[in-house]
């Protein structure tokens, strides 16, 4: 059940983007992956999830590899991830987002369809109670049937993160949930992520709001220029003195 | 051997009309992301404006030549100001739509025009073949291909050297950019598409007296276009410029040497193949996700 | 629609025959029919998982060869040869989803185009195998049972059976997991992959389906209007298809039939009053005008008009993809 990185390299072009990135992240927890913009914490988060193959590496999770795998068969794993800028299915109700993000839910194939097997009826009516279960846990009752692109930035964000919880993750990628959200939203983010983590999915996560990072993670891995400068608790992270100078910044004293 | 020298010859000739076509779609294409399926009827509109202008108004050659260029930059320009304008921020499905309305109805429109019968375009040349050791060519081709040349060289010209195509090529390099940098991008988007269908139409006055004029002979030019561009890379003057000098050299040693009746089916291998098997090989803009 | 509503139409279709005995009306409705088949198919890659084929009038001319020449030199009876342009237009639709599957947009519109040519090419210059440009006359009719199906009220309903099943079809996909796989992909592709929608399978599944639903339609065109010839590869068939599906609404399931319906009536009310070219200069620019005005389609406009939203999309024009 552990996801495990190693030795991971991303170039584009001449470009690192990654460069011998190695950590594991233990299930059952809640890991960060903090870093300056332009660090690589993305580019990571594509290579795990097969949205682009590593220049070299291995992925491999619960002792099998991801590695060469296409996204599709890295979520059936239970490998989940979400995306850093907006992203949900423009045109569709929220209600319809959610049903179509419980697609490894459903079993249907062509043939069942054409014919209309009777135990689809079935099968459907138990993806619409998941649909109310799980707009209900996002908070997103009132929205139900308004089109996703209609929303206001954050309950977009909230949308994305009821579409990955459908694909029913056990490890979950949260690309900067937080990110253009206001405080009050971030704090329900928050929530939101320890209640996920509580049903025993691990939450692996990027986010540029310390406080949010420090408050709800196990361990914080720290990323600079394509290479993981620091592991350990929020404390320990907190008084690295890399991390201070590469990242934190003196001044700002960020926790 | 002969042989294969004269269909070179020919070859070069058609090809650097289809390099023409070429580098009109491939700056269209390339820099506005318009899917024009109605360039091939630019190229019809430059051989009737021909045949008008050389039987109607009996002017000299080269003057039907110009006139065919003025009226494809003046119907082109017009094209993009009322319809292509307005959808600049639209998806390139909806721009394609509206070209393929404009195709159609230009055809037709001709059509209605000139009829269904194929006209041929009169010029001034002697029909004997120039003999030159094997190969024999008829003057007018050999005429073609020294304006087709010309008017290559003034495109690269044009993009190099003027203030347009600086701002041409620096609009397709990153339009925010450099609309940031102060280039108007509307009007480098009319005179983007008000050139290429310039060229297209410079390209159909100069093969309609080789061949025929006839309303659909557009449709094969769009896609011969298409097949040019995807062989030289999206708005790669160079690329286009090979291109079709490949696609015309490439369809001549096929009707050769293959069979006459699958000429045009080269220019839809060539699709296919370069597409299928370098899918982002020739034009890698590669999107990023995340 | 409601019960009564959709009843009505039902009962106005089935007895269609009896109350339309004019040749000429059931002609028009059975070649509006045909085209039914075809926009229902092509909305299914283009209104759902939005890929614009331009080369669906290959897979229409397949269907519409298989057959003619099967019944004709193999003298196969209709009914097997159906089934094998059905098959045959699925193979094709499977090999260009396979190999369009990393191309999208334009791209993916230049490899169907290009493939509707180069089979259009095949079908002119294999003489012996089609008759090159002369064509195959003398198609026969179909036959069901005892019964031959060679009166326009007999082919008529064998076009409501085939209609009637295409929608069939396309409903119950649409409605189920594979057709929301399908917009997923339309919608957000990365998005899609990211909850687990198998892109190559859903891609390939939508190419097959609706090729060999554009080869049913092929079948029928043939075995009733009883020629074939390189024609039935023309680009105004496929343009044809692509106005009927935009202009009825893509991605709704009743649009493609009203498309079907209005263009094919449409031209031939316009043949009494004007000539083939000024009603294809009046095509190019309606497809022209509905991207300005309908973008979205006549039957997702009247059913937001009827719902009383005003037009609930935030951005009018849906993008295709
Ligand atoms: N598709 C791509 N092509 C080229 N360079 C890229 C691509 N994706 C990311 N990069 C580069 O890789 C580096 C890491 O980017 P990214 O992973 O997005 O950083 P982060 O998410 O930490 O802000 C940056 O220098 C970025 O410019
Ligand atoms: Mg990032």
């Amino acid at each position: 059940m552990t996801l495990a990185v190693s030795d991971l390299a991303v170039s584009f072009g001449g470009v690192t983007a990654l460069d011998g990135v190695s950590f594991t992240v233990r299930p059952g927890s809640i890991t960060s992956i903090i870093g300056p913009n332009g660090a690589g914490k993305t580019t990571a988060f594509n290579a795990i999830t097969g949205y682009l193959q590593p220049t070299a590496g291995r992925i491999n999770y619960d002792g099998a590899a991801l590695t060469g795998l296409r996204p599709s068969a890295i979520a059936r794993r239970g490998v989940v991830r979400t995306f850093q800028r907006t992203s949900v299915f423009p045109s569709l109700s929220v209600a319809d987002n959610v049903l179509t993000g419980l697609h490894l839910s459903s079993t249907a194939g062509f043939l069942d369809v054409l014919v209309r097997r009777r135990w689809l009826v079935l099968e459907e009516s138990s993806l619409h109670t998941d649909v109310e279960e799980i707009i209900g846990f996002v908070g997103l009752g009132h929205r139900r049937d308004e089109m996703a692109s209609t929303l206001p930035y954050g309950e977009q964000r909230l949308v994305e993160l009821a579409l990955a919880l459908a694909a029913r993750p056990r490890v979950l990628l949260l690309d900067e949930p937080g990110a253009g959200m206001t405080g009050a939203e971030k704090t329900v983010v928050s929530g939101l992520i320890r209640q996920v983590r509580e049903q025993g999915v691990t939450i692996l996560l990027v986010e540029h709001d310390m406080r949010m990072v420090m408050g709800i993670s196990d361990t914080v891995i720290v990323l600079n220029h394509g290479r993981v400068i620091a592991e350990g608790t929020p404390g320990e992270i907190q008084a690295h003195p890399d991390v201070i100078r590469a990242y934190l910044g003196a001044p700002r004293g960020a926790a | 051997m002969d042989q294969l020298l004269q269909h070179l010859v020919n070859g070069l000739v058609l090809g650097g009309t289809y390099a023409l076509l070429g580098i009109g779609l491939t700056l269209i294409f390339g820099l506005m992301n318009v899917v024009n399926f109605a360039h091939g009827e630019f190229y019809t509109l430059g051989a009737y404006v021909a045949f008008a202008a050389l039987t109607l108004a009996g002017v000299n050659f080269i003057v039907g030549i110009l006139a065919a260029i003025v009226a494809g930059a003046a119907l082109g320009w017009l094209c993009e100001v009322t319809l292509l304008r307005p959808l600049r921020n639209e998806s390139i499905d909806t721009t394609m739509l509206v070209m393929i309305g404009v195709w159609i109805a230009m055809q037709n429109g001709e059509l209605l025009v000139w009829g269904g019968v194929a006209k041929s375009i009169p010029h001034p040349f002697p029909t004997a073949p120039l003999v030159m050791g094997p190969v024999a060519i008829a003057p007018l081709r050999v005429i073609v291909l020294v304006l087709a040349v010309g008017l290559i060289a003034s495109s690269w010209l044009l993009i190099h050297q003027t203030k347009l195509g600086r701002a041409m090529r620096a609009t397709f390099q990153d339009r925010d950019t450099a609309a940031l940098m102060g280039v108007s991008i509307g009007r480098v988007h009319a005179a983007t598409f008000a050139f290429g269908s310039a060229l297209a139409s410079a390209a159909g006055a100069l093969l309609g007296p080789v061949f025929l004029a006839y309303p659909s002979m557009g449709d094969l030019a769009s896609l011969k276009a298409f097949s040019v561009v995807i062989l030289g890379g999206l708005g790669n003057l160079t690329g286009a410029t090979v291109g079709g000098l490949l696609l015309g050299i490439a369809e001549e040693l096929g009707a050769g040497y293959i069979s006459s009746g699958y000429r045009d089916a080269v220019g839809f291998v060539i699709i296919i193949m370069v597409l299928v098997l370098r899918p982002s090989g020739l034009f890698a803009r590669q999107e990023r996700i995340g | 629609m409601t019960a009564l509503g959709r009843g009505l139409l039902a009962a106005a279709m089935v007895t269609l025959p009896f109350w339309l005995a004019d040749p000429y009306y059931l002609h028009v409705v059975i070649m509006a029919g045909i085209f039914g088949v075809l926009a229902l198919s092509l909305n299914l890659l283009l209104g759902y998982a939005g890929q614009l084929s331009l080369g669906h009038a290959a897979f229409f001319g397949i269907g519409a060869y298989t057959s003619a020449l099967l019944t004709l030199k193999r003298e196969w009876s209709f009914w097997p040869a159906l089934a094998a342009a059905i098959a045959l237009a699925a193979a094709a639709g499977w090999i260009i989803g396979r190999l369009a599957l990393k191309l999208r947009g334009a791209y993916f519109v230049l490899v169907t185009i290009s493939f509707a040519g180069v089979i259009s090419l095949v079908s002119v210059n294999w003489i012996e195998l089609t008759n090159g440009p002369l064509g195959l006359p003398g198609v026969p009719a179909p036959d069901l049972g005892p019964w031959s199906l060679r009166t326009k009220a007999a082919y008529y309903y064998l076009v409501l059976a085939a209609v009637a099943l295409s929608y069939a079809v396309c409903r119950r996909l649409v409605r189920s997991r594979i057709g929301r796989a399908f917009v997923a992909l339309r919608e957000n592709e990365p998005l899609a992959e990211s909850i687990g929608v198998d892109v190559t399978h859903y891609l390939v599944l939508a190419a097959v389906v609706s090729a060999a639903m554009a080869g049913l339609g092929g079948s029928l065109y043939a075995h009733y209007t009883r020629f074939v010839s390189p024609e039935v590869f023309l680009f105004t068939y496929t343009v044809t298809m692509v106005i009927m599906v935009v202009a009825g609404g893509k991605g709704t399931l009743a649009g493609p039939l009203v498309g079907a319906v209005l263009f094919t009536a449409l031209p031939e009310a316009l043949r009494l009053a004007a000539s083939w070219q000024w009603q294809m200069l009046a095509y190019g620019s309606l497809l022209v005008l509905l991207v300005f005005f309908l973008p979205r389609g006549i039957v997702p406009q009247i059913v937001a008009s009827f719902s009383g939203h005003p037009r609930s999309a935030p951005t009018s024009r849906t993008p295709l993809q």
